[in-house]
Formats: C-alpha cells, structure tokens, sequence
C-alpha cells in the first residue's frame, strides 16, 4: 500500500466482501440444498439454514444414485473420474516430459518436424474435432473403456512445451558432469532432471487433474453405459429427467461431491496451483 | 535456444517421443483430416453414397440462416463473457492488491469456482434461477420480474452468461492480481508523492501496465467463451429456447451428434478450427512483442 487511507481501507473490504458473496453463494445453497428432504427443497423459497438430510442424501447418491432419474451409484462415478484424472494428468506429464527430453537433449533428423507436429496440437481443442474423434475411438473398440475416455485428451503440447522451457534453463554443466562420470542419457533423466523438475510437475498436475476431472463433452460421447459414466455426466444426467422429476437435493449432493476432490487439490497444493496457471499459459 | 551439450544414441530419442507422436497422430492428424475431408463430401445417412462436393458444404453452411443466427448468439455471447468476466476480475484484484489483512481468505474464496466442472456450475445456477424452485427467481419475483429462463430467450443468454462469468473469475482474478503486484512500487510512490490520488493512479499508471496480461486475458477468455462452454450450454439450456443459446461449439454437437448430419457438421468444425487458428496466432504475434506503453 503506498499511504494509509483507512476508507479506502473499508472501502476494499466491503467490495471484496460483496465479491466472494456472490462468488461463494452458488457453492452455499448448493451444500444447504444438499441437506435438506424432498419437500423442503421444494419448497419456495428454500430455507437458508442446512437441514438435516446430510447422511441420508450422501449415503443415498454413493450407493443408488437418484430412484427418479439416473439410478447409477455416485460412489462409482467417482472412482471413474478418479481413474480419469489421474491418468491423464500423469500420462500427460509422462509423454511429454520423455519427448520433451528428446527434443532438448538430442539431435536427430525430423527433430524440428516433430516438435511442430506437437506444438500444433495447442491449437485445435476437442470441442471442434470431436466427430472424427469419436470415429476413431469407435474403430479402435475403446468406446466404454477407460483407455478411450483418456487416451485422446492425454496428446497436449502445452505439458511438452512447459517441460522444453524448463530442461532449457537446466545448466549444460549438469549434463556435461553426468557425461564425464560415464552416465548415459537415461540415467542422466532419472538421476538429474527427474529430481529438478519436481516442481514443474506439481504445478502440471493440479491443473491437469482438474482439467481431467471436470472434462465434460468427451466422456459424454464415449461412456454409453452407467458403470462408465464421471460423476460430472452423471449430474447432467440426474438434471435431464425434466423438471418435475428431479430430486434436487440429491443432484446438489452429487454436485457437492464432484467439486469437493478438486477443490481439495487446489486447497492442498495452491502454490504450485499458481505456478501452474501461470506456466502452463506461457 | 539450443542446448550446446547433447547426448547421442540412434534410436533412443525416436524411442522417447514415440508415445506422444503416436497419440498425436491417431487422435489428433488423423480426425482432424479425416474432419477436412468429410467437410468436401455430401453423404446421405447411411454412408451407402458418397459425392465429392467441393465447398458446397460451406457454401450451404453461411447460406443457413440458423448458422448465421449461431454466429450472432456466439459474438454476443463471447463479448459478455469477455468484457463482464474481465471487468468483475479486474474490479476485485485491484481492491484485493490494496489490503493487507485477509488478503489470503480472499484470494482462496474467489479460487473456488475454477475447481467446479463448468457443467457443474451449469446446474449450481440452474438450481438457483430455476423458474418454479429457484431462489434468486423468488426475489426477483417478490421485486415484480418475471423470471422464465425456459421461455424467454434473453434470460436463457444471461443464464449462460452469468454461469460461464463465474466459471472464469478465478482465472481472470488471479492473473490481474498477479499482475497488479509485479508493478514496481516506486511508479506508485512517485505519483501519489505528486498528488496523485488512487483513482488516478489507477488509470494513468497501473492500467497501462497491465495492458500485457489484460490483452493475454481477452483472447484467453474469448477462446473459453468460444469453446469451453459447451459445457455449460448442454447443462443449462441445450441450445433452447428455439436455438436462442446455441453457440457455435455446441451446434457442431448438436448437428453432427444428434442430427447426424456429418459433412454439415465436419465443415462446421472445420470453420471453428480456422478462427481457433487464427486467435492463436493474433495471441502469440501480439504476446510476443508485448503490449505496452
């Protein structure tokens, strides 16, 4: 702060104060709704104290879903959201840091035509892709499985990119050393650079991991069966029964339990969070 | 840059970039030409003809008055989100970068919302502006304003529009504060030592300073609008009322996935790849030599 104003002072407080209101509003009647019975969600206007329903309806989603909509149990939708973020968050990291290596460390014909081939991937999301991805995916018979719903989004040139900038910074001394002492590149890899880039990969898998979590579009093309489904499609699918026929309470315990692992994440790791948006947008 | 000590074996460097060029070339060449190709042929629904059309396709596409209505939602859309997104963002870091005391509980709240899928922020605001439960419907109703997302197509858009804001502020929020604080502190002292008071400040130094990450802000954020809010369209409003809320993104979806018309979708994709292409490079010819006074 440059002098002290202390209206200025308030005046900061309350703006900031009206910010995270707005902000933390969906998030509190959401948790409120997710407590309460059938009826008192339903009833208008809703009560803004939580109710009592929280072991019923939390209990209820894990092991049976929603009676009225989807019946599939949340518990196993999270375990596939689970298995989805993880994977892709640490296969994105894996590929990219080997080729990434490669391109850093090496010389080889096609080296340059491979790191384009890479870099060009940044440009074109899923979103617009999507039908020929699909195809592929069905030819190859990974509809419904796992490898399917993570393999096509694990291809990311922004992780391969991160780690070049990095291994570029790591001082040619190191690798000279490692060549005198009789390491061979691979070693070098495990011994060398694993280690320095520990915070990198912290940073890449906060962000990859809520990137996998929160994927919504391809695993709604890919999973067609409810043991498949992410916990992200099975609300959209309890929401999809029309108006009269959802249970509010359960779809806003079901929300709460989708957001809660990655908001941990962020909670848990928020410095390398931060290091994380920030690199990954270089 | 090039590193000056390398090492040198014949096959392990193939070996390592092995895994990521293999799943580049079959998730990524290989749909993205086969979307090339499909976007020049006409194909009728079970693939038993196939014709050979030039640009036909795209002919057709700008020639739909349901594309170019698309196109129009998608404009108004974006620019909402851009400019209300990047104004709240700004609002906040500028007040946040002003305190001392709860800076942190500040700054971890307004996070939140980056950790809630966009379908899940989708139906967190559908809940509370649903027409008949809905909790902000029930004030604005007690104020006398009807509130019917269903029906009326200019509340379906601000539906959207609020859901995708308060996907994004985190983001926005973040970047401004971290830019705000890498403001050298002398500038400031200078000006308010000259009688500049905070608003001036504000506008004559610290908002032309930050014109890199505000300019970085807006092709990131009109990028999310364009196509990571698919999400939240097919969660809230699935296009409805009457397509009043179908961004182009979602269009592709709804035509090539529900409508099963492939070449029309293909050549649709085909179009929102040109103008991906085109926002990346403006971003990284821009980014690169830094705007700035």
């Amino acid at each position: 702060m440059v002098e002290r104003r202390p209206v200025g002072t308030l005046i900061s407080h309350l703006v900031l104060i009206a910010g995270v209101a707005i902000v933390a509003l969906p998030l509190y009647v959401c948790f409120v709704a997710s407590t309460l019975s059938f009826d008192q969600v339903t009833t208008v206007p809703m009560q803004m104290v939580p109710g009592t329903h929280f072991v019923q309806n939390y209990l209820g989603v894990l092991t049976h879903g929603s009676a009225m909509a989807s019946k599939a149990p949340v518990g196993r939708m999270l375990w596939n959201s689970l298995v989805m973020a993880l994977s892709i968050a640490i296969g994105k990291i894996a590929i990219s840091m080997l080729s990434a290596f490669a391109i850093v460390y090496f010389r080889f014909p096609l080296r340059r035509t491979f790191f384009w081939m890479i870099f060009i991937t940044l440009m074109l999301p899923v979103e617009v892709r999507i039908l020929p991805t699909y195809k592929v995916v069905a030819e190859l018979g990974m509809v419904d499985t796992y490898a399917g719903l993570t393999l096509p989004l694990i291809a990311s040139a922004t992780a391969t990119f991160l780690f070049r900038q990095f291994f570029l910074t790591v001082p040619d001394e190191l690798a000279e050393a490692a060549r005198i002492d009789g390491a061979g590149p691979m070693r070098f890899f495990v011994d060398v650079l694993l280690p320095l880039s520990r915070t990198s990969m912290a940073a890449l898998f906060v962000i990859m991991f809520i990137y996998g979590w929160n994927q919504y579009l391809w695993p709604l093309l890919v999973t067609t069966s409810e043991d498949m489904y992410t916990v992200v499609i099975g609300i959209k699918r309890m929401v999809a029964g029309g108006d009269t026929l959802v249970e509010w309470q359960l779809v806003m315990a079901t929300a709460m339990l989708a957001l809660l692992p990655p908001a941990a994440v962020i909670l848990a790791m928020q410095r390398w969070f931060v290091k994380g948006l920030v690199d990954t947008e270089k | 840059m090039e590193k000056r000590v390398v090492f040198r074996s014949s096959w392990l460097p193939y070996a390592l970039v092995a895994p990521q060029l293999a799943i580049t070339l079959v998730f990524f060449f290989w749909p993205a030409s086969q979307a090339l190709y499909q976007s020049l042929l006409i194909q009728d629904a079970f693939a038993s003809k196939t014709q050979f059309v030039w640009f036909d396709n795209f002919v057709d596409l700008f020639e739909n008055a349901h594309y170019l209505a698309s196109f129009k939602v998608t404009a108004v859309f974006s620019v909402l989100v851009t400019f209300i997104g990047l104004a709240l963002a700004l609002l906040l870091a500028v007040f946040a970068d002003r305190i001392l005391r709860g800076a942190k509980f500040y700054k971890t709240l307004l996070t939140l919302p980056y950790a809630v899928a966009a379908a899940v922020a989708a139906v967190l605001w559908v809940f509370l502006l649903n027409p008949t439960l809905g909790v902000i419907t029930h004030f604005l109703g007690r104020l006398g304003y009807h509130w019917d997302y269903v029906l009326d197509a200019g509340q379906a858009l601000t539906l959207i529009v609020i859901a995708a804001v308060w996907k994004q502020i985190s983001y926005n929020f973040l970047f401004f504060l971290a830019g705000l604080q890498s403001i050298p502190k002398s500038l400031l002292e200078a000006a308010a030592i000259d009688g500049a008071g905070p608003a001036r400040r504000f506008w004559t130094i610290a908002f032309p300073l930050l014109s890199p990450t505000t300019f970085f802000l807006l092709v990131v954020n009109v990028v999310y609008a364009f196509f990571d809010t698919f999400a939240i369209v097919d969660a809230a409003t699935s296009g409805g009322p009457v397509q009043a809320t179908a961004i182009l993104v979602f269009k592709v979806y709804q035509d090539g996935v529900q409508a099963l018309d492939l070449n029309g979708s293909a050549a649709q994709s085909v179009v929102l790849m040109a103008i991906v292409i085109g926002l990346t490079v403006i971003q990284f010819r821009f980014v690169e030599r830094k705007v700035q006074y």
